[in-house]
């Protein structure tokens, strides 16, 4: 090694972020960029719904009622006349606010107190896991039915709502995956460092139990948006006549036998977007791990 | 006796189980001088690795000292606080055993050894900071083009370099090395010895060598402790040692290292038995189940370990009979 390896011209690091990193990752898995490309088509939908819908998603046209799907209605009308497609469209604005903002309330709160109580363990642990059981013991859509009853029916309050009911599932799965790695050498190995104990839990154990709480998290968009869905059927979630996918399948259900493209299409909007995550979510799990890295 | 770098005093870990306290590390005493290296061996259990980190507060000590030389005299590293701490980790450090779990996965080369630099605050300047660990790099054998692969797609004595330039980043004074050469294959261990040396005459570290390997332990100690159920059974110059040990469990360690040599013959001591449970155990010779000398002073009294000879201790009723040649 000479002198000139000093030099800070030579010294400057040649690397690429860790971002972008994950991100070339990603592009190699075809699952994954399908699922991507379906979330951007529906993120484009709630973003430009005015723009690309073609008709008014609460307008009623009582001479076009239970219309299949044709050159006009493309995807039909409901017993309003209300043309489905824009419907759609416009409920992607709703389930993705929804299912995204609810799991982040769920996962920033639950991971914290999972971290946290997988971390310190003893009393801390005991005392916060149980909280958790409590909640975990009222099954989650009746948890949220009483907490947006409280609080009112909203948009708001229905994330909250959908949020909070899943905090105990996610308490639990970032425990238990704080548990396996904090007993690992390289955390005493961070202690000996000197790393504080919040730095050890942000840099070394969270991204090293992101693998578990990264699908979690696809799949709990998908419930998410369906709980929110079944809010919205008992009338706490979102008011008719607003677009809203699981209300849109509820509203349909009892002309199943007739008019069955009424929950066809917000069935299958529902379904595509679920399995989109799903994708999304398996393939950012293999990109997040350095170790799969071909 | 004061000049020494180290002194630990009376130092116990004990674990609570379920079925009783565990003697993890039961009332041990020594000295480390300055510059040193201090071998510890023992078989698998007998609590080498629960010292070494008691030592340096990787684990908090039951009771007992375990005192630093500093300017103004020593410092009790069990009774330091959190934020004495942080400057004490600037001086003592660790090389792990397994450099497959000690390094976290998801870390580059680079942001390892970067973290201690990073979580002390040591450079401010980035461009310092980047000098100081292609140095540090270099000064343990790493390419810099490995600086930014992940530990996994290194090999195992590769990893462990990373593992000691972590240590060095701090310009620690003392470091526990816990069995840094056991995971690795016999040439990588050569290596990784002969690198730990030369630092050692470099930048006159003072080390604790943990180990099971009595073979390694010889070659790279200056002084050998000899570790048995939680407690120094013997204590001395390697080379004396190896040439009287004075601990009839040293004695059968010894006779348990294969020689090259077809022609040698010599006694094999035979341990019958298993090591006694370390869960309560009864205040007497913890070795006398298994010691072919053992006689009823054994069974009714612990022996303390006294200096036999000058600078050789041992904790034996009769080590003064296994003198040789007077």
């Amino acid at each position: 090694m000479t002198d000139e390896n000093f030099t800070p011209e030579l010294v400057v690091r040649k690397r690429r972020s860790p971002f972008v990193d994950v991100l070339l990752r990603l592009g190699k898995s075809p699952l994954a960029m399908f699922g991507l490309a379906i979330i951007f088509v529906l993120v484009f939908c709630a973003i430009f719904a005015e723009v690309i819908s073609p008709y008014s998603p609460i307008k009623q046209d009582l001479m076009h009622m239970f219309e299949t799907p044709s050159a006009e209605h493309w995807l039909g009308t409901d017993e309003f006349g209300r043309d489905i497609l824009s419907r759609l469209i416009y409920g992607a604005r709703v389930s993705l606010q929804v299912g995204f903002i609810a799991v982040g309330i769920a996962l920033i709160t639950g991971g914290m107190l999972g971290a946290i109580s997988g971390y310190y363990s003893g009393w801390l642990d005991n005392t916060i896991m149980r909280v958790m059981d409590v909640l975990l013991s009222i099954p989650q859509t009746l948890l949220a039915i009483a907490i947006v009853a409280a609080l009112g029916p909203s948009l708001m309050n229905l994330m909250i709502a959908v949020g909070i009911s899943a905090v105990p599932t996610y308490a639990r799965i970032v425990r238990g995956s704080v548990l396996s790695i904090r007993s690992m050498e390289f955390i005493e190995a961070a202690r000996a460092a000197g790393s504080s104990d919040l730095r050890i839990i942000l840099k070394h154990i969270i991204p090293n139990s992101m693998a578990p709480i990264i699908v979690q998290s696809t799949l709990g968009v998908a419930s998410a948006i369906l709980n929110a869905a079944g809010l919205s059927f008992i009338g706490l979630g979102i008011q008719p006549p607003n677009p809203e996918w699981g209300a849109m399948l509820s509203g349909g259900r009892q002309y199943i036998r007739d008019f069955p493209h009424m929950t066809l299409y917000p069935g299958l909007a529902i379904m595509l977007t679920i399995l989109a995550l799903n994708f999304l979510g398996d393939g950012l799990r293999d990109a997040l791990d350095p170790k799969l890295k071909r | 006796m004061s000049e020494a770098y180290i002194r630990v005093e009376n130092l116990k870990k004990y674990f609570a189980t379920k079925r009783g306290m565990l003697h993890a590390v039961d009332d041990v005493s020594f000295e480390i001088q300055k510059g040193e290296t201090l071998g510890l061996v023992g078989e698998s259990g007998c609590g080498k690795s629960t010292l070494g980190r008691c030592l340096i507060k990787l684990l908090d000590s039951t009771s007992g000292k375990v005192l630093l030389q500093d300017e103004k005299g020593y410092v009790d590293i069990t009774k330091a606080s959190p934020r004495e701490m942080k400057e004490l980790r600037k001086r003592v450090q660790i090389v792990f055993q397994d450099p497959y779990s000690c390094l976290n996965p998801r870390l580059s080369v680079w942001e390892l050894i970067a973290e201690p630099l990073i979580v002390n605050k040591i450079y401010s300047d980035k461009n310092e900071m980047r000098r100081r660990i292609r140095s540090l790099m270099d000064t343990v054998g790493l390419a810099e083009r490995l600086e930014n692969s992940y530990p996994h797609e290194l090999d195992g004595g590769r990893r462990q370099r990373i593992g000691i330039a972590r240590s060095l980043a701090l310009n620690p004074e003392f470091i526990v090395l816990d069995e840094p050469v056991s995971a690795l294959d016999v040439c990588i261990q050569a290596q990784i010895l002969n690198l730990l040396n030369s630092l050692q005459k470099e930048f006159k570290y003072t080390y604790v060598f943990i180990s099971h390997n009595l073979s390694v332990v010889r070659h790279v100690s200056d002084r050998i402790a000899v570790m048995y159920l939680g407690q120094i059974v013997e204590l001395s110059d390697y080379k004396e040692l190896f040439s009287q040990p004075l601990h009839p469990y040293t004695q059968a360690l010894l006779s348990a290292i294969p020689l090259a040599k077809l022609e040698v013959k010599r006694e094999r001591i035979i341990l019958e038995g298993d090591v006694p449970s370390p869960i309560e155990p009864p205040n007497v010779c913890r070795f006398a189940g298994r010691c072919r000398y053992a006689k009823e002073i054994c069974k009714s009294k612990a022996p303390a370990l006294i200096e036999v000879m000058k600078g050789h201790f041992a904790a034996c009723h009769f080590a003064k009979d296994f003198i040789k040649g007077e």
